[in-house]
């Protein structure tokens, strides 16, 4: 503390003046630590009121539960549950959950949204005026009732897992969801899974390759067409190497349900699409704004010196509106995840769901409570953190 | 120094004032007036609000027994709808007093959730109702089956358990809202929707077209004890609690109702007369007006006439008294004696 005053005062002061009430770095120090006690205080009188509470009526506490068998089921998971699995591993399934919705949420309202942004601009007056349409609409309207509406349509106007809708050979639209069929190659399906891994890193290899030789030669690569190769290509040879298997899981009406293939629950299929369409009309009102942030001048110079339509907006309109687009859409990225808790209203097994149930069985609120904010509060500081270092890495290095 | 002296005054003052809550509970009943139950958010025969928004069943009922015993006029109550979910949560906050809201005694509830069950009101067992398109019989043919299910219900366990052990899988549509879960059922979304079968009588007599579209299988999977729960602490409010339900039900025992109490209180039988405050003793062990089984009696009815009232043959619900008759008729409802 006293050591913490020299900064502020002249350099060379006796020890005497330092403890001076008549000190104003002295006084300011004094405060910052009443105040700190007084918050210190605070924390301590309610997490000891907290714990005689508890104590007094026998509550139990820990996280021990989180051993125990959970003793529920859950509709649909990533990894094997059953209910004889235990408390820890159903808030496993459900932080899975809650990622595959944000994940998949995500990617699908960046595109979708930046699609409806870029449509808004267009010059086509219906389009443009349908866009608009969609925004205005979609942004204003409450999510929780959007959900209930995506809901509500899928379970009351499709058709029973008996009369189910048949599309296209082996998928059935009802209301047990989507039912598709999916390959069933064994090993091979691990070596597509390695090709496609292969493929990427040598397509971002190849990318880097091909941007250093510009540098050095002044020559441009096919970067976009070896891309494609590679990420069609490696997979493609896994399945070769795996014996070219053709086998097929497809759904099948067999009792109540369908068995084979794969599925999309109307939970998760309505949860998404809320989602998406909220998010979207969001994302496209952000895209606008950065793409109108880039002046006219900016276009008419590429082109004045001899860039292509393509070119122009690769190259100098995207990155210079990427500025303006990606702070405002960690937020957008922050919301989806965030809004998925909603989940609850209409029966998606995430983290909350989950949480609440192993809460009501244990009655162990707290620990439940601190369990949900630990985990949302990892992924809005993970996706915070990715979107500030890709902030940075578009940044415009000023010289 | 006189910051530091203030922040110690402070500090020493917060510290001094921790609370220490056994015993309060009835205290805090006391001064402020009314009795907070936590009650369903709309089950028909529980705990229901009507089209004038008053609440009824046999819950309500309930709660308002415990009103009458500790301030004579059962309307002193106010009811806290809470889901499925949300109760025990409300309970061990101190936000309800008591929780008359159709729920089941388990050890775990006892104690690690640090409840007490003072009693039971409703003897139940877990059903299940399925469509009668669907031509199934019995709860054996359900592989494989969608079922909507309540979260953070015994039913929800119950379900789990009982797949397993007849080897048999089902996927749970999990909806924490009744009215949700019933919509999700109707729609089609679920094969099956599983609760308490008095419930489940209750949903298919109040919330469907035609009752006659769906049937209640005849397996009861589970034993469902309903019944009020308060929190552990003070013991004296439990009793009071215990004791205003065994109260309806000692009454239906003696024949008393709220018709003929004023009557009955000219008996000259030693047992109606300590019950009903003639000879005193009673209300003042439990800590109440000596009149308190008088008020229940008077202004809510026995167990019986609540029954009958909610849930009886006048009701659309038209439950038997079966499991919840007295069991001088063969049923478990058995008051313990009051002296």
């Amino acid at each position: 503390m006293a050591t913490g005053t020299g900064n502020l005062g002249p350099p060379q002061r006796s020890a005497a003046s330092r403890l001076n009430w008549n000190d104003p770095s002295f006084r300011a120090i004094l405060y910052q630590i009443i105040v700190l006690g007084l918050v210190a205080l605070t924390v301590w009188y309610l997490v000891s009121n907290l714990q005689a509470n508890l104590k007094s009526r026998n509550i139990a506490t820990g996280f021990g539960f989180l051993g125990l068998e959970a003793g529920f089921g859950i509709s649909e998971s990533l990894v094997e549950y059953s209910p004889a699995s235990t408390y820890g591993r159903a808030v496993f399934v459900g932080i899975l959950n809650t990622l595959r919705v944000a994940v998949i949420g995500i990617i699908l309202a960046t595109i979708l949204g930046t699609i409806i942004g870029v449509l808004r601009l267009s010059k086509n007056w219906l389009i443009s005026k349908v866009c608009s349409a969609y925004v205005e609409t979609l942004r204003n309207l409450p999510l929780l009732l959007q959900l209930f509406f995506w809901y509500a349509i899928i379970t009351e106007t499709l058709p029973s897992a008996r009369q189910a809708l048949n599309p296209l050979p082996g998928i059935f639209l009802s209301q047990r969801g989507i039912n598709f069929p999916v390959p069933a190659f064994g090993i091979a399906f691990d070596l597509i899974l390695i090709g496609v891994a292969l493929g990427l890193i040598g397509a971002v290899a190849f990318r880097i390759w091909a941007q250093k030789r510009q540098d050095r030669t002044g020559q441009q690569s096919p970067v976009l067409l070896v891309a494609a190769g590679l990420i069609l290509g490696m997979p493609l040879l896994g399945w070769l190497l795996g014996g070219a298997p053709t086998e097929m899981s497809v759904p099948e009406l067999r009792g109540f349900n369908f068995r084979g293939g794969a599925s999309l629950s109307p939970e998760f299929a309505a949860l998404l699409i809320g989602l998406i369409a909220y998010t979207a009309a969001f994302i496209a009102e952000i895209v606008r704004s950065g793409i109108l942030a880039v002046t006219h001048g900016q276009t008419e110079a590429a082109l004045a010196l001899g860039l292509t339509r393509g070119q122009t907006l690769r190259l100098v309109v995207l990155p210079q509106a990427l500025r303006v687009i990606v702070p405002p859409m960690t937020s957008q990225y922050l919301n989806i995840t965030k809004n998925s808790s909603l989940a609850v209203a209409i029966g998606y097994p995430d983290v909350v769901s989950i949480a609440n149930t192993a809460i009501n069985q244990t009655g162990q609120a707290i620990e439940g409570i601190a369990l949900i904010m630990a985990v949302y509060l990892s992924i809005s500081l993970g996706i915070s953190l990715f979107m500030n270092w890709y902030n940075k890495h578009i940044a415009l290095v000023e010289r | 120094m006189k910051e530091i002296r203030i922040a110690a005054m402070v500090a020493a003052a917060l510290a001094v004032s921790a609370p220490a809550f056994a015993g309060a509970t009835l205290d805090a009943v006391k001064q402020r007036g009314f009795v907070t139950c936590g009650v369903s958010t709309g089950v028909a025969g529980f705990s229901n609000p009507d089209s004038a928004g008053k609440w009824t069943g046999i819950d309500v009922d309930n709660c308002r027994a415990i009103a009458a015993a500790l301030f004579g006029d059962a309307e002193k109550v106010k009811l806290v709808p809470t889901t499925a979910q949300q109760r025990f949560t409300a309970l061990q906050s101190g936000e309800v007093d008591v929780l008359t809201r159709n729920t089941t005694q388990t050890l775990q509830r006892d104690t690690a959730l640090g409840f007490n069950a003072a009693g039971v009101n409703f003897y139940d067992g877990q059903g299940f109702m399925v469509p009668k398109k669907l031509g199934v019989k019995s709860a054996k043919e359900l592989a494989g089956a969608t079922v909507c299910v309540q979260p953070g219900t015994t039913t929800e366990l119950n379900l789990a358990d009982y797949f397993r052990a007849n080897r048999m899988e089902f996927k749970p549509v999990v909806i924490e809202k009744l009215d949700e879960v019933i919509a999700a059922f109707f729609s089609g979304r679920c094969d099956v929707f599983t609760t308490d079968a008095s419930q489940l009588a209750s949903v298919r007599a109040t919330r469907t077209q035609n009752p006659d579209d769906y049937v209640i299988l005849p397996e009861l999977i589970s034993k469902e004890p309903l019944g009020p729960v308060v929190r552990h602490g003070d013991d004296q409010w439990f009793d009071v609690v215990k004791w205003s339900l065994i109260a309806m039900i000692e009454a239906e025992e003696l024949g008393i109702t709220s018709k003929n109490v004023d009557e009955m209180a000219k008996s000259t039988n030693p047992n109606i007369q300590r019950f009903l405050g003639v000879t005193p003793g009673m209300g003042k062990a439990l800590g109440v007006d000596e009149k308190w089984a008088y008020n229940i009696v008077k202004q809510v009815g026995n167990y019986g006439e609540s029954f009958e009232r909610n849930l009886g043959k006048s009701t659309p619900i038209k439950l038997e008294r079966g499991k919840n008759a007295l069991w001088t008729d063969g049923g478990l409802m058995y008051a313990l004696p009051i002296r």
